[in-house]
């Protein structure tokens, strides 16, 4: 910071842009960050000290709030839960939608446009809409109260977004690379494999940890799909640890802070690919 | 060897009546776990909430009880469901008119920087990322009566100020959602100008300002102008958006106080599954479709048209 400010004053104004804009800026951060930090610190208060001091630090921290959370079963076996729906989720839209991609991005034949039109009709479907009849086909098929249930129903609802969006990534390949490979003896699907899917591994990276953050945070799925507590997933758990200790505000705040945390890390590390995937998908939509 | 293989590749091309098994065992292959996936669980519902939407149903038993437009005729007499519409669409105004364009200012603000673009960015969009669960509870907190932030802060500012429950009055109840609503999603607005702006090559912003344009104005007629594409994108799925909003209000006020921010989807959640009349949820289901289905046709015809070209 120190160094930062010397510069700022040896070096003309122009370099680092009007003062004005970086108050504005740094504002905005505050407002942005202020509910999340505030959250983890207060976890760590007493309910009686937050009644009267919800701002600062805690004048005794109460770990008890989070080692009690971190010592629950409940806990590991909802992040547990979420971390196997997510990473399922994310396999089953790669697998099921890289393939139709290929297909409309670098095979030609007859009614293939209209096929594609039909596979990203359901972009205009809410989820709300479907939601009735999806519950009893999944009731009919038993899958009601069981994870599996969840995934089949993510992964068919991102099929048409993430086709959308491969289809815009394969098409960047040339053609005179599937010919290539053609000539040395290679089927399509062999192409698909052993050349496509590796040059492609930055946009199917993309395209999973959008899957993979769409998972995590989902709440409306798992609320009509899940019964039993030892099936919730995290979201489903803050809801339930919310009802069960909705006076005690600083255990609470501890257990949401806890799901909080690994979701910012894995941003701080997966932001470019959130940001590619969200951005192609936009413009392409 | 190497010289005769794209010869062969030509004389296949040429003879295009006979069926190559291969290329269409790939075709259908590749398409039909898919296919089945998603006319099962995405297509099929849509058009059975169509079907089921003139029955009186409890979703156990045949369906047998049909009713025309019934559902329909009590959908658009219940002054619940009417204000449910008019709260998404209250959203879907002050998204356009309040996010949207914090959103494009802060694109520009984080473009203008020299120093930190990247981290403010990452900032700035950060929210977007979380669960709306997790930001429900977090923001419940923060508007608690008793000693909540946002009290706090009132409180430390003027002394003796009497606690207020902005999301238990339903004269404020919505506006304090869309301060929420709008903390989270303007990140995602802003990536998507930022993204935008990219594209807009500098020489013709530093054309015109050689010209004699000043920051505004070049801003109105150069910057604005060749971002419309992004503007009018943004502004689509913000009223998508809009109109299917759901699980923050959930976990926030399950569309209360007194259905004041009742929304399409906490009103058909409510009657589907917690009341279990199938055909009734199903009827708001339809009309939630028709309202963004017939938004999607009529603005990528009219507003968007030019951006597909």
């Amino acid at each position: 910071m120190a160094t930062q400010a010397v510069r700022v004053s040896a070096a003309p104004k122009r370099k680092i842009g009007p003062l004005w804009q970086y108050l504005v800026a740094v504002a905005v951060a505050i407002l942005v960050l202020i509910p999340l930090v505030s959250a983890v610190i207060n976890g760590f208060k007493s309910n009686a000290e937050l009644m009267v001091h919800p701002f600062g630090l805690p004048g005794t921290w109460k770990w008890d709030n989070y080692t009690s959370v971190l010592q629950s079963p409940a806990f590991w076996q909802q992040l547990l839960n979420s971390t196997l729906v997510m990473l399922a989720t994310a396999i089953g839209v790669l697998v099921l939608s890289s393939m139709p991609a290929f297909v409309f991005s670098r095979m030609t034949f007859r009614g293939r446009d209209l096929l594609f039109n039909f596979f990203t009709l359901g972009l205009l479907f809410p989820i709300a809409v479907a939601i009735l009849p999806l519950y009893i086909t999944l009731r009919q098929a038993n899958l009601i109260d069981s994870l599996w249930g969840i995934i089949l129903a993510q992964v068919a609802f991102g099929l048409p977004g993430t086709i959308l969006i491969l289809r815009g990534f394969f098409a960047t390949i040339p053609r005179e690379l599937d010919e290539a490979a053609a000539i040395d003896g290679c089927s399509p699907a062999g192409f698909f494999v052993r050349v496509l899917l590796p040059l492609m591994r930055p946009a199917l990276a993309s395209v999973a940890v959008l899957a993979m953050v769409g998972s995590w945070n989902n709440f409306f799925l798992p609320l009509l799909v899940l019964n039993s507590e030892t099936r919730y997933t995290l979201p489903l758990g803050i809801m339930q640890f919310q009802g069960q200790f909705g006076t005690d505000w600083g255990r609470v705040l501890a257990f949401v802070s806890l799901s909080l945390v690994p979701t910012i890390i894995f941003y701080l590390f997966a932001e470019r690919q959130i940001v590619a995937g969200l951005t192609a998908g936009a413009v392409k939509g | 060897m190497e010289s005769s293989s794209p010869a062969v590749g030509r004389v296949v091309a040429t003879r295009r009546p006979r069926i190559r098994w291969g290329r269409v065992a790939t075709i259908v292959g590749f398409l039909l776990p898919a296919a089945i996936l998603y006319s099962g669980l995405v297509l099929l519902p849509v058009v059975q909430a169509i079907y089921y939407s003139f029955y009186r149903w409890n979703g156990l038993g045949p369906l047998q009880n049909f009713i025309g437009l019934d559902n329909y005729v009590r959908l658009f007499n219940d002054r619940i469901f009417v204000g449910a519409l008019s709260h998404n669409l209250q959203l879907v105004v002050l998204s356009i008119v309040i996010q949207l364009p914090l959103a494009l200012g802060l694109a520009l603000l984080v473009r203008g920087l020299v120093r930190g673009r990247a981290t403010f960015r990452t900032i700035f969009f950060m929210p977007f990322v979380l669960s709306e669960v997790v930001t429900g509870v977090i923001w419940n907190f923060i508007y608690r009566p008793d000693g909540g932030l946002i009290n706090g802060l009132i409180q430390s500012i003027i002394p003796g100020f009497k606690d207020t429950a902005l999301l238990a009055n339903p004269k404020t109840v919505l506006y304090a959602l869309f301060a929420v609503i709008t903390w989270k999603f303007f990140g995602y607005h802003m990536i998507l100008y930022i993204a935008g702006l990219q594209n807009i090559p500098a020489e013709l912003e530093e054309a015109a300002q050689i010209d004699g344009c000043g920051k505004l104005q070049t801003l109105r007629y150069i910057t604005i102008p060749l971002l419309g594409n992004t503007i009018r994108l943004s502004i689509y799925l913000s009223v998508l958006g809009s109109l299917q909003f759901f699980e923050l209000i959930w976990v926030m006020t399950t569309g209360g106080p007194v259905s004041g921010s009742e929304t399409l989807a906490t009103y058909l959640y409510k009657f589907g599954f917690q009341r279990f009349q199938l055909g009734y949820g199903s009827a708001i289901a339809v009309v939630i479709f028709l309202i963004c289905f017939s938004f999607s046709l009529f603005y990528q015809r009219v507003a968007m048209r030019r951006d597909f070209e």
